[in-house]
């Protein structure tokens, strides 16, 4: 359960309204959705990997999205809604065009991924949890990455960076764009 | 000591992520030996006579896991990989992924002609993009070469191999959540028995192994039991990968023995200690172990050396600690990991972990009462053994161990009335 973990956070605040026609969108990715399907041998399986491609393709699985990934799946919306809000991958508000995740388990804290943490918020002005307001940028303090030995270190994107100091981190973090 | 390395030889290259490469170097010839002339039973006695050990985490002897999947049973078999490296100070399996992926292709081979399965899943957690996508390469390269497919390596034996990637849950490590969750659920463990040897993915026999685990299986069969089971210690066959991170000169992976000592570990591989610094306290085998202190890291690193020490061998992921640490913020910090990733389902451990938690948080800001650390033993204790899955003894030892071998630490925060 992600209770305490600003994307997947249940605030009272309306769901998000995607700009995009999500039927529309979702009707070019279902050849891609049917492949996925075809490797499991009970359809429901194919929710996860739907669900990220999903997430990939919109930035976020808003309640629209799950309807949608529901009748797919055939499954009910409350299904999928439960799992996607299982997973801390799954955002309910569009993500950034990067996504900036500092690890801040025990390895990276023993290293100073506090001081990182904070300098990252800094330079991008947001909290962790959060989106910065020109899109640019989401930022995420999270649980153990799987890569210590690289303490302190976050994850940008699809990659790995570290050991991070938070001048590091900053220059890392003012280049994307 | 000398350790006899294989498994991370390959480290400081990509260029076996190719097919051709890894065939080059005599890559799949034991596959092929194995599911041409021999038989799953022989596989299986190989793999017992070898104790080669779970590597996830657990240590349950491979070979008998495997013999666990019933002979008689209709249903289609199934292999499942567990790559859902998550214990915090582990990190060995994207190694072995990343730079050996076809290794890993082989022993799953090995593994699914042993245990009667054409279907294989590789679950990898949401957060290795890159080692999900080096593995796919790699599976579709075989599979165009034949070596994978209806006809493995021109054999009559025929396996399919599918990555499923995770979605961020560090619950779903646990082989049964792991299941939950490759079939579309969320990652909420399931009570055992039955084992999933029995009814496991979709309700079918299925085995769950670890990626370092499969790893190990060709060259075992390759060199012979013999050869394996001498390299470790009693009962604990083989080499292991160790993750060491925090307080040393050079974290990294460090394939040695299961008889090497933690000292040997901290000081003669991982380079000693930070210039200056003295160990304080080392974790050996994940934040889910039983801390150890600078005076007990003279013990062997095998499942059972470090069972009798009081802790555990778990996951491999070492943490070090110097005397710059403040162990209450390293209990906050662990018990923050547990508290956000309790999966909800069992009231000692969704509710103990968000005590701990508190409790260890007002110590942290000074806040802390007389009677905090009894409550804190109180709620730990409360988790262990009473929870469906082995999440509750994870998030339970640390409390009760950090207290009991750092007392003077936790009195001083605890002093209000």
């Amino acid at each position: 359960m992600s209770a305490d973990h600003g994307h997947a956070a249940s605030t009272p605040v309306p769901p998000v309204k995607l700009k995009v026609d999500v039927k529309q969108v979702f009707a070019r990715l279902e050849p891609r959705c049917q492949e996925i399907a075809a490797k499991y041998d009970r359809r429901q399986a194919a929710l996860i990997p739907v669900l990220n491609l999903c997430q990939e393709t919109f930035g976020c699985i808003t309640p629209e999205i799950e309807e949608v990934v529901a009748r797919f799946i055939g499954i009910s919306v409350t299904k999928v809604h439960e799992v996607r809000s299982f997973y801390t991958l799954y955002s309910t508000t569009p993500l950034g065009r990067h996504r900036v995740q500092v690890c801040r388990t025990l390895s990276c804290a023993l290293l100073g991924a506090e001081d990182v943490i904070e300098r990252v918020g800094k330079c991008l002005a947001a909290m962790p949890g959060t989106t910065t307001p020109d899109g640019r940028v989401s930022f995420e303090a999270v649980e153990c990455l799987g890569a210590c030995e690289l303490a302190p270190m976050m994850r940008v994107d699809d990659h790995f960076e570290g050991p991070l100091t938070p001048e590091k981190a900053e220059e890392i973090v003012k280049k994307l764009e | 000591m000398q350790h006899e390395r294989f498994l991370s030889t390959r480290f400081n290259t990509t260029e076996f992520q190719d097919l051709g490469a890894y065939r080059k170097a005599g890559g799949y010839e034991t596959a092929k030996k194995a599911i041409t002339a021999m038989t799953p039973a022989q596989i299986i006695d190989v793999v017992k006579a070898s104790n080669l050990r779970g590597l996830g985490g657990a240590g349950f002897p491979a070979g008998m896991k495997w013999s666990f999947i019933p002979k008689d049973n209709p249903n289609p078999r199934y292999l499942v990989v567990n790559a859902d490296e998550g214990e915090p100070g582990t990190f060995k399996d994207r190694y072995l992924m990343v730079h050996d992926p076809h290794r890993l292709i082989e022993g799953m081979m090995i593994a699914s002609f042993a245990i009667g399965a054409h279907k294989a899943y590789i679950y990898i957690r949401g957060e290795y993009i890159r080692p999900a996508d080096i593995l796919d390469k790699a599976i579709a390269q075989a599979r165009a070469a034949g070596v994978l497919g209806p006809k493995c390596l021109g054999s009559d034996y025929a396996l399919e191999i599918v990555v499923f990637r995770g979605a961020g849950a560090y619950i779903c490590g646990e082989e049964t959540a792991l299941l939950e969750s490759l079939e579309g659920k969320k990652g909420q463990p399931r009570l055992k028995p039955p084992f999933p040897a029995v009814i496991g993915l979709f309700n079918c026999p299925t085995v769950i192994n670890n990626v370092e685990t499969l790893c190990c299986v060709p060259y075992i069969l390759e060199r012979g039991a013999d050869w394996f089971s001498k390299l470790g210690a009693e009962k604990n066959g083989g080499n292991r990968l160790f993750c060491l991170s925090g307080h040393v000169k050079r974290p990294g992976v460090y394939e040695c023995s299961m008889r090497v000592t933690l000292r040997e570990l901290i000081y003669e591989q991982a380079g000693g200690m930070r210039e200056g610094r003295t160990l304080k306290a080392v974790i050996p085998g994940g934040i889910s172990a039983a801390i150890l202190t600078a005076n007990e890291i003279d013990t062997q690193m095998d499942f059972d050396s470090l069972k009798k020490a009081g802790t555990m061998a778990g996951s491999g992921g070492v943490i070090i600690m110097d005397d710059s640490t403040n162990m209450v913020k390293a209990l906050w910090n662990a018990m923050q990991f547990f508290s956000h990733e309790s999966c909800g389902q069992c009231s000692p451990c969704r509710e103990g972990t968000g005590w701990a938690f508190k409790v260890v948080s007002r110590m942290l800001n000074g806040q802390g009462h007389k009677n905090d650390i009894a409550a804190l033993l109180h709620a730990s204790r409360n988790m262990m053994g009473t929870t469906i899955c082995a999440f509750g003894d994870a998030a339970g030892t640390p409390g009760v161990s950090y207290i009991q071998k750092f007392p003077k630490e936790f009195e001083e925060r605890c002093t209000h009335a």
